[in-house]
């Protein structure tokens, strides 16, 4: 009995733990779990689409809840799947990459990630009160504006308040990045990984406020009666698109980078060598970002913008391919005259070259202006982004979470069941994606809730739909492994690929505060030049003494569960004016955080010397 | 066939006899079985991508497949250490402009196309024929101002000719897609109107789908284009300017079902000549290739229609007209006798893909 007692409190102290943590090792793992758990959810809607399209005239859901599933697939995927995965990444590991001992802001680390998940659940609550969203993830307007029901209110709201967290994070990663290196490790020493952060930390920055505009033209719209993009009142629909993909573009090369850093460092650990073309790589990142944001319109040429505003839109966009290509070879030629180890990592960063050169490939197609009249909105499309996000973000993520695995939880995702969870789910990606490309010239519009009998699009939406099973079943096996390496596999090791960064050089899990002594960076892959050199470990740039680490808060949490709260009031208060209660109480809870931040003064705590050497000595 | 492309064309046909097999798509769906000038002009820039891209995959392929069997660790390597190259400016160099230079050989094509595509010259001085495209959820409104006829769901064209289209919503985007014979173009509500032309080889009846995500029913917004020859089409011109409204039916039920019609259903739906109403202008009804332009045509399904609309099609603006079953099958008597024109898409001579 009192065993019981003790293990809830111990139970109740972990979560309280958690929801006060500043800790950006512990943050990694809130953001993981929240981004696995929508992936999971996301990827259920994706199988109910890939069911409902099983076969001609099918009515496995109706028109209206297929038109709600598409949307939450596609708005869950990006936005509270894939962006918080990556920031659980970029958490977890690009402190310990860069030799620091924390982010640069670590209460605002815990705020951008409540934000999201409040954001993130107060959009998935909209299933259970009348109807999910159902324009789309790109909401277009006047279809978005005038949905009956509440669910794009849900949409606006749920992503305005996960999308505030996101450019908090974003411009907390930027701030570290730049501040918080150790002494020597200089901008054209920061291993790819970072660099990808960096940059996909400036996009988010610079892309994310349009569609925070966006977001707020369209909750005056719905909920204030205003008329930015209603017609009949001298709005104008098409500036909501333009709005959606200023950021919704730059937001692909968001996802994708960081992954693009990943492989980087993958390759580079797992061929033993050096990254060729450490500089060529780091200035195509940097173009891809810069050219990422002048190439929106692509998504809009048949909205009619004229033949010389398409054609410039086209030719920037083929312009993307030059940096892009010039990563691909250059991941060719680090694997060249290397020494290839295909670990599980490995080998989801080996399937991704082909997989996203296809990507790549469809999108260079895409971009010729003229033949997307006949590409735009139809499943050649969903075949093409699904071979980049898919093909390049998922498999980076399985990827990184392989090789970084250990680092975060201190053991080794069982390498066997590793590659069991791999071929499923490849082949499956193949055979789901492939096939659309023809569906799309077939003549099968995307978005469409059934197709019928004598279209000749049976077949090929019956072979995607028995991939999709497949992918399913990959992403239960990689779930089997979680569960199995945590209850099977032994503690891993400092350094368990022989890799080259300075996270391999402290102990797997990180104690809590990262490096007992900040280390000296001598060159690129600083680790590998102390290996080389004979040396177990880093060399200190400092003597030990003591560190400053921040205090834990709640507040965090109760200013994103303030906003959670007001959210409610705004959608509701359209049908009664007493939902003002809620915005009032939310606002209040919110605001009353932020006052009690500001006003009370939190110093941290020093951890002291003969702590720490205690400590060290107990580990060794 | 223009400029470069033109040129290029024989070098393609290869890949196109390797890419896409005969069976690749429905006859008058399928981009990749062109009927006219838009779709065919497409499908050769689409080659013309995908034969620079297959070149660029290869050669990637090539370089990873023998990256990937020469230097895997062998066993007993495993303490080997690789020399640690940092790059080579001169490769770097000719991944960089190799690229470059492919990307310009698709670009002008590319250009080329989009340009012409967009052209919007000759307009009605010269007798071009022009065409008023209105998207409305879950159905497309046909208007020939120049004729003064107008007519909903099925579009009748001349075949060698260009057909320009003025094309709008009334509600929603909607976005107007013939994948056979030309590329899509978005129907905007408000003061965007764009502009597109359809050059349709054959005759034929042609699938036309809405391609712009506009609500519960948008997979269920399909329309035909019926090419005809052009003296079919001036005949069919001219049978649409003669058409009277208030013509008596011949049989007993058809002419209560106008009676029925004019009660319940004129305020929406107009005989002749009309501007873009809530619902579809009816005239020649009686030739339609479809109902809701889903259903195959019969009176059953007719019938069925007018009496649950919404559970053909969900969201549609046709509800709670609630006719009666004997109503409603004297109101389809009367639609399916509207048969205004002698040129009707069994007359077309190429109707292979319909159904």
């Amino acid at each position: 009995m009192s065993n019981a007692i003790a293990q809830q409190r111990g139970l109740a102290a972990a979560i309280w733990d958690y929801m006060t943590t500043v800790d950006h090792k512990k943050i990694a793992h809130l953001y993981l779990v929240s981004g696995g758990l929508f992936f999971l959810i996301g990827g259920l809607e994706a199988m109910i689409i890939r069911i409902q399209l099983m076969k001609p005239d099918n009515d496995f859901i109706s028109a209206g809840l297929y038109n709600e599933m598409i949307t939450m697939h596609g708005t869950t995927m990006i936005f509270l799947a894939a962006m918080p995965i990556i920031f659980a990444l970029m958490n977890a590991v690009v402190p310990l990459q860069i030799g620091a001992r924390d982010v640069a802001f670590p209460f605002l680390n815990s705020l951008g990630f409540w934000l999201f998940l409040f954001g993130g659940l107060l959009l998935n609550v909209s299933w259970f009160t009348g109807g999910a969203p159902d324009a789309g993830w790109t909401n277009y307007a006047p279809l978005s504006t005038t949905s009956p029901g509440h669910g794009i209110d849900y949409y606006v709201m749920g992503l305005q308040i996960s999308g505030a967290g996101t450019l908090i994070g974003g411009i907390n990663f930027l701030v570290t990045i730049i501040n918080m290196r150790a002494p020597g490790m200089t901008y054209m020493r920061m291993p790819l990984f970072t660099w990808t952060s960096f940059i996909t930390s400036t996009l988010i920055l610079f892309a994310f406020p349009a569609l925070t505009v966006g977001l707020f033209l369209m909750m005056f719209d719905r909920m204030f009666g205003s008329a930015f993009f209603d017609v009949t009142a001298g709005g104008n629909e098409i500036i909501w698109e333009h709005l959606f993909w200023i950021f919704g573009h730059p937001e692909v090369y968001i996802l994708i980078l960081p992954l693009f850093g990943a492989f980087s460092d993958i390759i580079s650990t797992f061929s033993k060598k050096r990254l060729f073309g450490y500089s060529a790589m780091v200035f195509a990142t940097v173009l891809i970002g810069f050219l990422g944001f002048m190439v929106w319109a692509h998504h809009m040429f048949t909205v009619g913008l004229g033949p010389i505003a398409n054609s410039i839109f086209a030719v920037s966009t083929m312009a993307i391919a030059v940096p892009t290509g010039i990563k691909i070879f250059n991941w060719l030629f680090t694997m060249w005259g290397g020494s290839i180890k295909m670990s599980a990592a490995m080998l989801w960063t080996v399937a991704f070259i082909p997989s996203f050169t296809i990507g790549g490939m469809t999108g260079v197609m895409l971009a010729s202006a003229a033949a997307d009249y006949q590409y735009h909105d139809t499943y050649f499309v969903v075949g093409h982004f699904h071979y980049v996000i898919v093909g390049g973000v998922v498999f980076g993520i399985f990827a990184a979470l392989h090789y970084w695995w250990p680092k975060m939880f201190g053991k080794v995702l069982n390498e066997k069941l590793g590659h069991w969870a791999f071929w499923p789910f490849f082949i499956g990606f193949h055979l789901t994606f492939f096939i659309q490309h023809f569906l799309g010239l077939m003549g099968m519009p995307r978005r469409y809730w059934t197709y019928f009998e004598g279209q000749s699009l049976a077949t090929g939406n019956m072979i995607s739909t028995v991939g999709a099973f497949f992918m399913a079943l990959g992403t239960l096996i990689f779930l089997y492994n979680v569960v199995y390496t945590a209850i099977k596999e032994p503690r891993a090791s400092a350094d368990p690929w022989d890799g080259r960064t300075l996270e391999w050089s402290i102990p797997s899990t990180p104690p809590f505060y990262n490096f007992k002594q900040t280390p000296l960076v001598r060159g690129l892959d600083p680790l590998w030049i102390e290996k080389m050199e004979g040396r177990k470990g880093i060399t200190p740039a400092e003597p030990l003494g003591d560190i400053h680490m921040p205090n834990g808060s709640i507040l965090p949490f109760l200013m994103s569960f303030g906003l959670f709260i007001a959210g409610f009031g705004f959608i509701y208060q359209v049908d009664h004016n007493a939902w003002f209660i809620a915005v009032a109480v939310g606002m209040g809870l919110t605001l009353g955080s932020m006052l009690t931040r500001s006003l009370k003064d939190d110093l941290g705590y020093h951890i002291h010397k003969e702590d720490l050497i205690e400590k060290g000595e107990g580990k060794e | 066939m223009i400029g470069l492309m033109g040129k290029l064309r024989p070098v393609f046909i290869f890949s196109v006899l390797a890419l896409f097999l005969a069976g690749c798509g429905e006859e008058n769906l399928s981009a990749l079985k062109p009927k006219g000038y838009g779709a065919e002009l497409l499908l050769d820039l689409m080659m013309i991508s995908i034969a620079i891209m297959l070149f660029v995959f290869v050669i990637v392929m090539a370089i990873y497949t023998f990256v990937l069997i020469r230097y895997r660790r062998k066993k007993g390597e495993e303490d080997f250490i690789p020399k640690q190259t940092e790059g080579n400016k001169s490769l770097e160099i000719i991944w960089t402009v190799i690229p470059i230079l492919l990307l310009l050989i698709l670009a002008v094509p590319t250009v080329q196309a989009t340009f012409d595509l967009a052209d919007e010259q000759p307009r009605s001085e010269d007798g071009s024929i022009t065409i008023e495209v209105t998207g409305n959820q879950y159905w497309w409104h046909f208007n020939y101002p120049d004729q003064e006829v107008s007519t909903s769901q099925d579009l009748y064209i001349p075949t060698g000719e260009r057909v320009y289209l003025d094309m709008t919503s009334s509600d929603v985007i909607h976005s107007f897609w013939v994948p056979s014979i030309a590329g899509k173009m978005d129907t905007n509500p408000g003061g965007n109107e764009n502009t597109m032309y359809l050059e349709a080889y054959e005759e034929g009846v042609y699938w036309g789908h809405c391609a712009e995500l506009c609500g519960p029913s948008h997979s269920l917004m399909d329309f035909r284009v019926v090419a005809v020859s052009s003296e079919e089409y001036d005949q069919w011109i001219s049978d649409m300017q003669n058409i009277d409204a208030e013509a008596t039916p011949e049989t007993a039920s058809a002419q209560d079902g106008k009676a029925a019609f004019e009660n319940s259903c004129m305020g929406c739906h107009a005989i002749g000549n009309s501007p873009a109403g809530v619902g579809p202008n009816l005239s020649n009804f009686g030739n339609r290739t479809k109902i809701a332009g889903i259903l195959d045509y019969n009176k059953e399904n007719l019938v069925d229609w007018i009496m649950n609309p919404d559970e053909i099609k969900p969201g549609n603006k046709m509800q709670g007209y609630n006719v009666s079953e004997e109503e409603a099958q004297q109101i389809a008597d009367y639609l399916m006798q509207l048969d205004h024109t002698e040129v009707t898409p069994e007359t077309v001579s190429n109707s292979s893909g319909e159904e």
